[in-house]
């Protein structure tokens, strides 16, 4: 303990103060605080590199997600629309085939009556030649009956046989 | 198999050579008398700051290579002149009329003949004056100062340009920044109040660090192991400790909470002690721990000279190479461990009260 009080020296002690201390001053205006900003930044920068990846990924990962179900409901859509399609075929098709069968059904009955309306008229027209070919036969006939006295006698006499006098 | 062979070879092999090193010593004990005082002597020397930086010195044709620094003193006014006055501590220096004389490694002032008066410890009683000199030490000091200040500031500078990436020797450096920051400072003093302190720390880490190492260099200087540098230091931690703690750590001090009242009494004094002795073994443990690396590396290397025999002598070559290797280990580690506490000494201060 001696020996160090007495190695003890005040000069030296003093250098070591006032070197130390300008020294610590020069080196923090300097170098200290110089690196360690620059090594936080580089670290603050480093980390949000790192932060913006992640978040990159994240993002893309959804516009993934958004992608597949964009893709899911247009394929949903078209599926819809496909069917849709296929049922109002369907439903037209069927529409068109009642339409034409009562179209067919119309006609067939439209004709039905004027066949029918057709046939009453040449009927009647039938029927009235007929009766007047039977009145001229009818008259031929009695004009030829009747031609002689003797058979327009007979035939008054006939009819007066007929004709019974009550 | 082979490699246990090998180890008990080399076990044989230290055994034989330390028995013969000790006998060969036991035997040249009488002529080695003046060359173990010698490197005695040279080892204290060394362990001392000096006036002049020298390099080598050759004692038979007692030259000196080096060169001289200046010494400053405050003697009823300031007197500043050139340390090779002293001629290493063999003449008076005249200065304005007064004389002084360097005498183991210090300033006293003496009479035109350089006479030194002793008490009864064999302890020098002239006057010494107050001395401001440039020592080898403070001399070893602006040197890695102005190398901290080029390194750190070309790290710094590096960042404006290259995409904020160190190049060079910043490559080598940054890492040890974030590991004075990440490993020391946000672990002891917390994520909050950290930043403050980063300068002191940094600053001291790589300032004892770099000190030790020159220690470890042949140009032989001893600047972490003098205690006035390791009081220095340790002083600066004090100050910062207790000008910066809150209130809550001068609660812990004298009025422990959470202990009967008697306790607090008698816990008052023991935490107060307890404030002077954390920078006090701070102070201890650099100078203890650097100037027993040097001392112990200096021995074994002494132990060359005195072994003189070809077993012994490799031998101490050897454990010296392994020795300083460790001793770089010890300059990385001693660096740490100061600025370790002086962070936990922080963290303490700014604890928030949690009870």
């Amino acid at each position: 303990m001696e020996k160090l009080i007495n190695d003890f020296s005040f000069g030296l002690f003093f250098w070591q103060i006032l070197l130390f201390v300008g020294l610590l001053l020069i080196l923090r205006k300097f170098a200290w605080k110089p690196i360690l900003e620059a090594v936080n930044n580089r670290e603050e920068g480093i980390k949000n590199a790192l932060e913006s990846a992640e978040e990159a990924k994240k993002e893309m990962q959804n516009l993934q997600a958004d992608n597949e179900r964009i893709l899911n409901e247009a394929r949903a859509e078209r599926d819809g629309l496909l069917k849709e399609a296929r049922q109002l075929k369907e439903n037209i098709i069927a529409e068109a085939k009642n339409e034409a069968q009562t179209e067919a059904d119309k006609i067939v009955a439209q004709a039905q009556a004027t066949i029918a309306s057709e046939k009453k008229a040449a009927i009647a027209e039938l029927k009235n030649q007929v009766a007047g070919i039977s009145v001229e036969i009818a008259e031929k006939m009695v004009r030829k009956e009747l031609s002689g006295n003797d058979k327009q006698l007979e035939l008054v006499e006939s009819m007066l046989e007929d004709v019974t006098l009550n | 198999m082979q490699k246990s062979t090998v180890v008990k070879i080399l076990l044989i092999f230290i055994l034989v050579f330390t028995s013969t090193g000790l006998f060969a010593k036991e035997t040249k004990k009488e002529g080695e008398g003046g060359l173990k005082s010698e490197i005695k002597a040279f080892i204290d020397h060394h362990l001392q700051d000096s006036h002049d930086f020298t390099l080598f010195s050759d004692k038979e044709a007692n030259s000196h290579f080096g060169f001289p620094l200046p010494v400053i003193l405050w003697d009823n006014g300031l007197k500043v002149f050139s340390s090779s006055k002293f001629h290493h501590g063999e003449t008076v220096a005249e200065v304005d009329g007064n004389f002084y004389k360097l005498y183991h490694s210090k300033i006293y002032k003496t009479d035109p003949a350089g006479t030194i008066n002793y008490d009864e410890h064999h302890h020098a009683t002239n006057v010494k004056p107050l001395d401001f000199s440039i020592t080898k030490n403070v001399v070893s000091m602006l040197l890695i100062g102005l190398l901290m200040i080029f390194m750190f500031g070309r790290l710094a500078k590096s960042y404006k340009k290259n995409n904020a990436i160190p190049t060079g020797v910043g490559r080598f450096l940054e890492p040890l920044v974030l590991f004075v920051r990440d490993e020391i400072a946000i672990p002891n003093i917390g994520e909050k109040k950290y930043k403050k302190y980063m300068s002191f720390l940094l600053t001291i880490f790589f300032f004892i660090w770099f000190l030790n190492l020159l220690g470890m260099t042949p140009l032989a200087v001893n600047v972490t192991g003098n205690i006035a540098v390791t009081f220095a230091l340790a002083l600066l931690t004090f100050l910062i400790t207790n000008l910066t703690a809150n209130k809550n750590y001068w609660g812990h001090i004298f009025w422990m909470p959470g202990v009967p009242t008697f306790m607090k009494v008698v816990l008052a004094p023991i935490e107060l002690l307890g404030v002077f002795i954390k920078p006090f073994s701070l102070m201890i443990r650099l100078y203890a721990n650097m100037t027993a690396g040097h001392v112990v590396l200096m021995s074994i290397v002494g132990m060359m000279f005195l072994f003189k025999s070809w077993i012994g002598s490799p031998l101490s070559f050897g454990l010296a190479f392994a020795l300083s290797l460790l001793e770089l280990l010890v300059a990385a580690l001693q660096a740490y461990i100061f600025t370790m506490l002086s962070a936990l000494y922080f963290g303490m201060a700014n604890e928030e009260a949690h009870h």
